[in-house]
C-alpha cells in the first residue's frame, strides 16, 4: 500500500484501470433450460434431475422458451439487437460437473448484441457499452467434503444462464460496483432473475488491467480475468486490490506487459482480501464450438410468445424513473430510491398517488411508516397487502392535519389487522388531532413545567436552543399521546419560552 | 417363413396365440442363436408375460393395439428400462438405462413384444457388425460373411427367422446395407419423422430410427407405430402420420422413377447391377416411367458424410467417461486420468479412430476447412436431390457395389469400409426416406437389393413402389439355409 501511495504520487507517471465484466445471471424460470426439471435452492442433492439433465444416453434438450423471453426482455433493456433466432451450439470441455461434457451456449450469433447499461456515478451517468449477452446452461456442482473423495450434485445443472459481457469501458472498481447493482437492481425490477447473491443467482468475472503512462509513452499490463465473484464488494475489492498488484508488479519489473505475459486467471481470497494466481493451463482451451445438432434454430419473429416479447415496448426502467420520481412527484432522491428498490412497491406508490394521497407526504410515510412495518414482518412494502386507496387516504389524513405524523405510525399499524379505512381507525383510537387551543395549552403547559431544565436551555444555549424546542414539542405530543398537532405545539411552545424569557427580563 | 402382417392377423383371428408366437420364436433363436449371434440380449420371460396379457386381453374382447401379439427385436443402441443399453461397447456393458426409448413406448404401446436387444457395430460406427465388442454376427445365408452393419444383428434376427420384424437405426446405411445383403426390406424414415428420444447418438443429425421387415407392406406397420411427433426431441417434425398400409395398393402407371447416372457408374459389382436392372423392367411392365437423372454432387458425399458424422460423434461420445455411469478405471491417479482411462480402456478402435477424427475435423484452424465446408457441401447434396425430385417421384439405385462379403475381409482396411456406403450416405446428409428392397441373389447364393429413395415425408410413395414390385417377386419369400 505505501509503495503504491509514493508511486501514485512520483512525477511523471498517471495510470487509469481498464474493466471488463462478464456476469452470469441466472434467469427467474420455473424449470431448467432444456428439461423440465424444476430450479429449487437447496434441495436434495440430485433430486432435482432428469435423463436429460444427467446427459444419460438418448436423452435430448428442448428448448425453454420462457427462458428465451426473459433473456430478450433483458436485452432489450440493455439496449441491445435482439438476434432473429435462438442458435445453440455446443462448447466442448471435460469436468465432472459437466456431465455431458460439453455446454450448451450461443456462440457465433449471441441473443443480445451490442448495447449499453447507464450507470449512476459521482460523476454523473457514465454509459457502460454491452457486446454481448447469450443464453447457456450451467454445470452442477463437485462438493469436496469428504477427504479423498469428490462428490457431485447435478441439481444446478442445467440452469438458465444469460451471461453478459460489457466492452471494457468500466474505469473504476467503484464504477464496477455500481454496474453490478444497477444490473441486478434491472433485471430483478423486470422480473428476469430473482438476483439473489445468496444463492449464488449472479456471478462476476472482472477482466483488469492498467494502462500506465510514464515520459509520455503508455505501457498496458497483462489482463487477468478474476473468477467467480459472487458479491458486489468482492467485485470492488478484487479490483481494488487487482490495480494496486498490477501496478507494483509493473514497478517491480517494466517487463511486466501485455502481449509479453501470458493472460491470468486470478482467484479471489477473501479472507486475506486478495487475488490469487490460478494454475495456468499448460495449453490455450480450445472449445470446438460447433452448432448443437439436436436443437433447432427457433426464428425469434416466429414465435408467438417470443415475438410478444420483443414487441412489447420496454417498460420504465428503474433510472428513468427514479429522475421522473424526483421531477414529477418533487421526492428527494434518496425516498425515490427507496420506494424504487422493489418494483411492485415503486407501483403501489403511483396508484396510491392516483388514489389522491399527496407524493411526498405519502413517499415520507414510505420510507418511515411503512418500511418499518414492512421490515417487521419481514415482507416487502406491496408484500404487506394494503390497498393503495388505504394508503393514499392514511397520507391525505397527514397532509390536511387531521393527524399528526407519529400518529399516523400507530394507524397504520392497526390497518394492518383491518380492512376499515384510516379515518375511521384513527377515530376509534383517539388519534383524530385535536385543535382545541385549551386542551393544547394545558399539555404544552404540562410539558414546560416537567421539563424546566429544557426550557433552561432555550433561554440561555442558543445553539442548543432548537434541540430543546423539538424535545419539549415531543413531550407535548407523548403527553397528549399524539392528539396534539406538532406545528401548533411548537408554537405554543414558542410563545410560552418568550414569555418566561420576558419574566426574566 | 410369417411376415408381421400375417403373424398379427393369425393372432387377432385367433389362429395362433401370443404365447405361442413368442414361443415359437425363442424355439428359432434357441437353434440359430448359438451361431449367428443375433441378441446381445432376450428376455423370455417378460416377453411371456406380456403374450399372455395380450391373449388374456384377445380372450376378454378387450381392444389391443394393431402390432399385438408380435414379437419384435430392436438395436440394442435403444435404450430400455427392462434390459440392459449396451451399444456393443464395453463402456455400457452394465448400463440400464431409466427409461425407454419414444420407439420403445410405441411399438408396446400398438402390443408388439419386445423379445430382446440387437448386436450391432460399436455405437453404430461400421457396415459390418465386426466392430461389436459383444462378439461378431453372422449372415445368416452364408455364415462366413458379415450381415452388413451397423444393424446386423436386427437384420440378422428377421432373417433367420427369429422374429418378424426389428428396429434398427440408420446414420449412413445402417439399415439399408444390412437389409440388402440379408434379403430384406429395411426403411429409413425422413429425418424428424421418427423421434430419436432414447436412441443413443452416433451422429445426430444424420441418425434415424427404421424398421426391418420381409415384406413393404410390414415396414408400412412398423412406420406407422413408431412415427410421429414427439415433444422430447426438438428435430422431430411436427406432422401427421398417413396410414401407410393403406396406401400400398396405389398403382404404379405413370409414376416416374429416376435412375441417377452416378449410382452405377465404376464399382457397381456386374451381378448387382444385372439384377437392378431385372427389378426396373418390373418396374416399367408395372406402368413406371424411367427418367435418366443426375446427382452431381455425389463424389463428394463420402468425405462429407465423414466429416460431419465423426464430428458429431466426437462430441456425443464425449459423455463418456466413466463419472457418473458406464465403464470406469481402475488405473487412474486424477480426474482427468480418470476420464482418458475409462475411454482408453472400454471404447474399441473404431469407436476411437471416428472420435479422433471429429474431434481433429472441429479444432480451431481447422473447423472452417472441415466441418463448416462439409456442411456447405451437404447444402448441395440435398438441394441436388429436391431439384430431382421435381422431375421424378422416387430415385432408383443400388443399395451397395457388391453383395455381402467375408467376415474380416475389410477389418484391416477401414476406408474400404467407409466406401462401401457410397449409395447409402447421400439419402441421410440430404434428409430423405429411402428403402432397401430384395431384388435377388449372387450364385454364391447372397442376396441383392436396391434402393428406392423418396422426397422428405414421401415414404408412402417409396413404400408402395416397393409393396407393387413384392408383388410381382419372390426374392423376399426366400428362407435362408438354417
Ligand atoms: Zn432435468
Amino acid at each position: 500500500m505505501s509503495a503504491l501511495k509514493r508511486s501514485m504520487t512520483e512525477p511523471g507517471i498517471t495510470f487509469r484501470t481498464i474493466i471488463g465484466l462478464e456476469v452470469h445471471v441466472q434467469l427467474r424460470t420455473k424449470t431448467k433450460l432444456f428439461c423440465g426439471c424444476l430450479l429449487e435452492f437447496a434441495a436434495l442433492p440430485n433430486s432435482l434431475t432428469c435423463p436429460v439433465c444427467l446427459g444419460l444416453p438418448g436423452a435430448l434438450p428442448v428448448m425453454n422458451r420462457e427462458a428465451v423471453r426473459l433473456a430478450i426482455r433483458l436485452g432489450k433493456a440493455l439496449n441491445c439487437t435482439i438476434a432473429d433466432f435462438a442458435k445453440w451450439d455446443r462448447k466442448s470441455y471435460y469436468y465432472p460437473d459437466l456431465p455431458k461434457n460439453y455446454q450448451i451456449s450461443q456462440y457465433d450469433k449471441p441473443l443480445c448484441q451490442e448495447g449499453w447499461l447507464d450507470v449512476p456515478g459521482e460523476d454523473g451517468v457514465g454509459r457502460v457499452g454491452i457486446q454481448r449477452a447469450h443464453l447457456e446452461e450451467d454445470a452442477g456442482k463437485n462438493i469436496h467434503d469428504t477427504p479423498g473423495c469428490t462428490l457431485v450434485d447435478l441439481n444446478r445443472t442445467g440452469t438458465p444462464l444469460l451471461e453478459i459481457v460489457t466492452r471494457p469501458d468500466l474505469t473504476s472498481a467503484d464504477q464496477a460496483y455500481a454496474f453490478c447493482t444497477e444490473l441486478q437492481k434491472l433485471a430483478t425490477y423486470l422480473s428476469v432473475s430473482e438476483g439473489s447473491m445468496q444463492k449464488g443467482q449472479m456471478r462476476f468475472e472482472p477482466n483488469v488491467n492498467l494502462a500506465i503512462v510514464r515520459d509520455g509513452i503508455e505501457y498496458r499490463t497483462p489482463i487477468s480475468e478474476i473468477k467467480n465473484l459472487n458479491s458486489f464488494k468482492a467485485v470492488r475489492a478484487a479490483i481494488e486490490y487487482e490495480t494496486r498488484r498490477q501496478l507494483q508488479d509493473w514497478m517491480a519489473d517494466n517487463s511486466y506487459l501485455f502481449g509479453e505475459r501470458p493472460h491470468e486467471n486470478r482467484g479471489w481470497n477473501d479472507g486475506r482480501q486478495v487475488t490469487e494466481l490460478q494454475r495456468s493451463k499448460e495449453q490455450a482451451h480450445d472449445y470446438r464450438y460447433f452448432p448443437d445438432p439436436d436443437l433447432v434454430s427457433v426464428e425469434v419473429g416466429r414465435n408467438a410468445a417470443l415475438q410478444g416479447e420483443l414487441n412489447r415496448p420496454i417498460d420504465e426502467l428503474p433510472v428513468a424513473r427514479c429522475l421522473r420520481f424526483q421531477a414529477e412527484y418533487g421526492l428527494s432522491a434518496n425516498d425515490a430510491e427507496t420506494i424504487l428498490a422493489e418494483r411492485a412497491t415503486a407501483d403501489l406508490f403511483e396508484r396510491a398517488v392516483e388514489a389522491g394521497a399527496p407524493p411526498k407526504v405519502a413517499a415520507k410515510q414510505f420510507v418511515n411508516v411503512w418500511s418499518k412495518l414492512a421490515n417487521e414482518y419481514r415482507r416487502s412494502i406491496a408484500e404487506l397487502g394494503i390497498e393503495a386507496k388505504r394508503i393514499g387516504a392514511l397520507a391525505k389524513m397527514v397532509e390536511q392535519n387531521t393527524v399528526s405524523a407519529s400518529a399516523a405510525k400507530t394507524v397504520a399499524a392497526a390497518m394492518l389487522d383491518s380492512t376499515d379505512g384510516p379515518d375511521f381507525l384513527a377515530e376509534q383510537l383517539g388519534l383524530i388531532q385535536v385543535v382545541d387551543e385549551e386542551e393544547l395549552a394545558k399539555w404544552v403547559d404540562a410539558a414546560i413545567a416537567a421539563n424546566e431544565k429544557a426550557v433552561q436551555t432555550i433561554l440561555t444555549n442558543p445553539k442548543k436552543a432548537k434541540a430543546s424546542e423539538g424535545f419539549l414539542r415531543g413531550q407535548v405530543m407523548k403527553i397528549s399521546s399524539g392528539k396534539a398537532d406538532p406545528g401548533r405545539a411548537g408554537e405554543l411552545i414558542a410563545k410560552r419560552v418568550a414569555g418566561l424569557k420576558d419574566q426574566e427580563d | 417363413m410369417t411376415t408381421l402382417t400375417e403373424t398379427v392377423e393369425s393372432i387377432r383371428a385367433g389362429q395362433t396365440t401370443a404365447t405361442q408366437t413368442i414361443q415359437a420364436c425363442l424355439e428359432r433363436i434357441e437353434k440359430n442363436d448359438g451361431h449367428l449371434h443375433a441378441f446381445v440380449s432376450v428376455d423370455s420371460k417378460r416377453a411371456l408375460a406380456r403374450a399372455e396379457l395380450i391373449d388374456n386381453a384377445l380372450k376378454a374382447g378387450k381392444p389391443v393395439g394393431p402390432l399385438a401379439g408380435a414379437a419384435v427385436a430392436v438395436k440394442d443402441n435403444l435404450c430400455t428400462d427392462f434390459a440392459a443399453t449396451t451399444c456393443a461397447s464395453r463402456m455400457l456393458a452394465e448400463y440400464r438405462p431409466p427409461y425407454n426409448a419414444h420407439v420403445v413406448e410405441c411399438l408396446e404401446r400398438a402390443g408388439a413384444i419386445v423379445l430382446g436387444k440387437t448386436n450391432l457395430d460399436e455405437f453404430a460406427m461400421g457396415s459390418s457388425t465386426e466392430n461389436s465388442g459383444i462378439g461378431v454376427t453372422c449372415n445368416p445365408w452364408q455364415p462366413d460373411h458379415v450381415p452388413g452393419g451397423s444393424s446386423g444383428g436386427s437384420a440378422v434376427a428377421v432373417a433367420a427367422g427369429m422374429v418378424p420384424a426389428a428396429l434398427g437405426s440408420d446414420t449412413g446405411g445402417s439399415i439399408r446395407q444390412p437389409a440388402s445383403f440379408c434379403g430384406l426390406v429395411g426403411l429409413k424414415p425422413t429425418y424428424g419423422r421418427v423421434s430419436r428420444y432414447g436412441l443413443v447418438a452416433f451422429a445426430s443429425s444424420l441418425d434415424q430410427v427404421g424398421p426391418f421387415t420381409r415384406t413393404a407392406a410390414d415396414a408400412a406397420l412398423m412406420l406407422e407405430a413408431i412415427a410421429g411427433y414427439d415433444g422430447r426431441d426438438s428435430t422431430c417434425a411436427d406432422q401427421g402420420v398417413p396410414r401407410y398400409a393403406e396406401k400400398l395398393g396405389r398403382s404404379l402407371e405413370g409414376v416416374r422413377i429416376g435412375l441417377p447416372a452416378e449410382y452405377f457408374g465404376e464399382g457397381l459389382h456386374e451381378t448387382v447391377r444385372a439384377s437392378i436392372d431385372e427389378a426396373t423392367k418390373v418396374l416399367v411392365d408395372l406402368g413406371a416411367k424411367l427418367v435418366e437423372i443426375s446427382l452431381p454432387h455425389t463424389s463428394y458425399a463420402i468425405a462429407c458424410y465423414y466429416l460431419i458424422a465423426t464430428a458429431e460423434a466426437s462430441s456425443n461420445l464425449a459423455r463418456y467417461d466413466g463419472i457418473h455411469y458406464g465403464h470406469r478405471s481402475k488405473n487412474a491417479q486424477d480426474i482427468m486420468e480418470l476420464s482418458a482411462s475409462s475411454r482408453g480402456e472400454a471404447l474399441g478402435p473404431e469407436v476411437k479412430r471416428r472420435i479422433m477424427l471429429g474431434t481433429y475435423a472441429l479444432s480451431s484452424g481447422y473447423y472452417d476447412a472441415y466441418y463448416k465446408k462439409a456442411s456447405q457441401v451437404r447444402t448441395l447434396i440435398a438441394q441436388d436431390f429436391a431439384q430431382a425430385f421435381e422431375k421424378v417421384d422416387a430415385i432408383l439405385s443400388p443399395v451397395t457395389p457388391t453383395t455381402a462379403f467375408a467376415i474380416g475381409e475389410k477389418t484391416d482396411d477401414p476406408l474400404a469400409m467407409y466406401l462401401a456406403d457410397i449409395y447409402t450416405i447421400s439419402a441421410n446428409l440430404a434428409g430423405i426416406c429411402a428403402v432397401s428392397v430384395p431384388c435377388g441373389f449372387d450364385p454364391a447364393g447372397l442376396p441383392i437389393g436396391y434402393q428406392l429413395m423418396g422426397a422428405a415425408f414421401q415414404e408412402e410413395t417409396v413404400l408402395a413402389i416397393a409393396h407393387q414390385y413384392q408383388q410381382h417377386s419372390d426374392f423376399h419369400r426366400r428362407v435362408p439355409p438354417l
